[in-house]
């Protein structure tokens, strides 16, 4: 075991090695390196090969058409182009997009950018348990809205969105569906042939493949149009222009093709892990889980351990590559908006971590991380003048704080 | 975000955690800070008869940098007399510590600690 272990799957994850070899064919003058629009030569018509092989393999994960797939660099771009495209090409018929708080920022800053050019964006709240009140979702529909962007599962508390039943509430009020599957892709079923979603981001390096690639799925039947973002060669049936990254894509593909494979056996796996380590660390005194423990992925894992500051006990758990949504470990010192959006109070918001687990964890890892963890917090507990109070009696919602 | 050796040696081996008798009378107790902000300070110290603060003690609920400048700061009040520990800068801790720009509030709580233990201290003389 190799420390510190590697609880961050969300954030990222390594390459899986049968994705680096399939990548390493199409870089070196003995590989493919040709340009995949090149017409001309077999250069360009092997590297097109490998494009075709991969949009089969990114489709086939998701039961779609290999044509509804348009390459990006990155979900982030994916979101980009899905939210903007829509909103400028039907911006006549009208300008509200829904939306929901607990978004990634990729989502939530392209709409304020849309709020900047004259739209108007609903932000829904999603209920305690992270997830958004499908009722309130109708609701708030409204005969100008053009566009609901929702994550399929949340970066933080691993929640998982009902995409089938808002799909069929959208298309039944005529209005486009555009839904972040960066962390979903690979880890929760996704069938576009029978969700009716128009639009789907994903990223490759959160399911094995490499960082700086990514794809959008442009739903052909009902036709959807987007208004291109980046102009120039018409790549991608001039949805997106710009040479394709062959090694890149090829790498995309081969993830999406491991993932499809393995998807049903390696959640059984992960499952059984997280659970194993909720039961390590389950009877700690005032400690929260965040977010639906039902509608939830296999690898996450996002405590609140009360009365313990987060970014504290990270530096604790330096064996332990965690992430936090304590406001210290973030550059705008506010605690995570997400824990704050379901109801989380800013104690409990400074007090969390979140683990999360992946092809490459191991039982053996788990076993070390939970009596660390469990250590850790009783030594910062002792430390801390809150847990003195709680543990005398003292509400500490009756003091008066001096805030800074 | 890396940190300095010297926090990292009070955040792993904190001096003088613990309590004392808040209501002794030669014992001034301040607590700064807020728990939705991500940290409160607790620092109590001891005053002799002679006007030298002979222990100090603390408890902190906060980010490491917080934890090793409440640290600091009960190794830096001891032996000192009221006037010379309410004389503490917020910027020698800050620069004790090498603590980085985004932590200098660490540093800003801990002073305002002392001076809240002073003030009690000298509240409780006068009653």
């Amino acid at each position: 075991m190799n420390l510190p272990i590697y609880f961050d799957y969300s954030a990222t994850t390594p390459v899986d090695p049968r994705v680096a070899e399939k990548m390493m064919q199409y870089l070196t003058p003995q590989g493919h390196f040709g340009n995949p629009a090149s017409r001309s030569h077999k250069f360009g018509w092997d590297a097109e090969k490998a494009i075709d092989e991969a949009r089969n393999n990114v489709a086939a994960l998701i039961n779609a058409d290999p044509k509804e797939i348009v390459w990006t660099s990155g979900a982030t771009e994916s979101d980009n182009l899905a939210i903007k495209g829509i909103a400028h090409f039907y911006q006549k018929k009208g300008k509200h997009i829904i939306t929901s708080m607990t978004e990634h920022k990729a989502v939530l800053d392209t709409c304020r950018q849309l709020e900047r050019e004259g739209f108007e964006i609903s932000y829904l709240n999603p209920q305690a348990n992270g997830l958004i009140d499908l009722k309130e979702l109708e609701a708030t529909i409204r005969d100008d809205t053009i566009l609901v962007s929702l994550m399929h599962v949340n970066n933080e508390i691993g929640v998982i969105t009902d995409i089938a039943t808002i799909g069929e509430m959208t298309r039944s009020h005529k209005v486009f569906f555009h839904v972040d599957a960066a962390q979903s892709a690979g880890k929760v079923p996704i069938d576009l042939a029978m969700m009716k979603v128009d639009l789907m981001s994903f990223s490759a390096h959160k399911i094995y493949g490499p960082k700086g690639i990514g794809a959008l799925y442009v739903r052909r039947k009902p036709r959807v149009r987007i208004e291109s973002q980046m102009h120039g060669g018409g790549h991608e049936r001039g949805m997106r222009s710009g040479t394709l990254a062959t090694h890149q894509i090829a790498g995309m593909g081969e993830a999406f093709r491991i993932a499809k494979e393995e998807m049903s056996i390696e959640n059984k796996r992960i499952e059984k892990l997280r659970n194993r380590m909720l039961a390590g660390l389950q009877d700690i005194e005032e400690m929260y889980i965040n977010g639906d423990m039902k509608q939830r992925i296999a690898g996450n894992l996002n405590i609140s351990f009360n009365l313990v500051e987060g970014e504290s006990l990270m530096m604790a758990l330096k064996d332990l590559a965690v992430s936090s949504g304590s406001a210290c470990t973030s550059a705008s010192l506010e605690p995570s908006y997400v824990l704050r959006a379901i109801g989380r109070n800013d104690e409990l918001a400074h007090s969390s971590l979140r683990f999360t687990l992946g092809r490459f964890t191991t039982e053996e890892e788990i076993d070390y991380a939970i009596p660390l963890i469990r250590s850790n917090i009783e030594r910062l507990r002792d430390l801390s003048p809150l847990w003195e109070m709680y543990k005398e009696g003292v509400d500490l919602n009756s003091i008066q704080w001096d805030s800074h | 975000m890396a940190y300095s050796e010297k926090v990292l040696d009070h955040y792993e081996k904190p001096r003088n955690v613990g309590n004392l008798d808040k209501n002794d009378s030669s014992v001034g107790t301040g607590m700064v800070g807020a728990p939705a902000c991500g940290d409160v300070m607790r620092l109590q110290i001891k005053v002799g008869d002679d006007g030298i603060i002979e222990d100090a003690k603390f408890k902190t609920y906060g980010c490491g940098s917080a934890i090793a400048s409440s640290s600091l700061l009960t190794e830096w009040v001891k032996g000192k007399t009221l006037e010379e520990a309410s004389a503490i800068k917020n910027t020698e801790i800050a620069e004790e510590l090498a603590l980085p720009p985004v932590k200098i509030h660490c540093s800003v709580l801990a002073e305002a600690a002392v001076k809240s233990a002073i003030e009690d201290y000298s509240k409780k003389q006068k009653a």
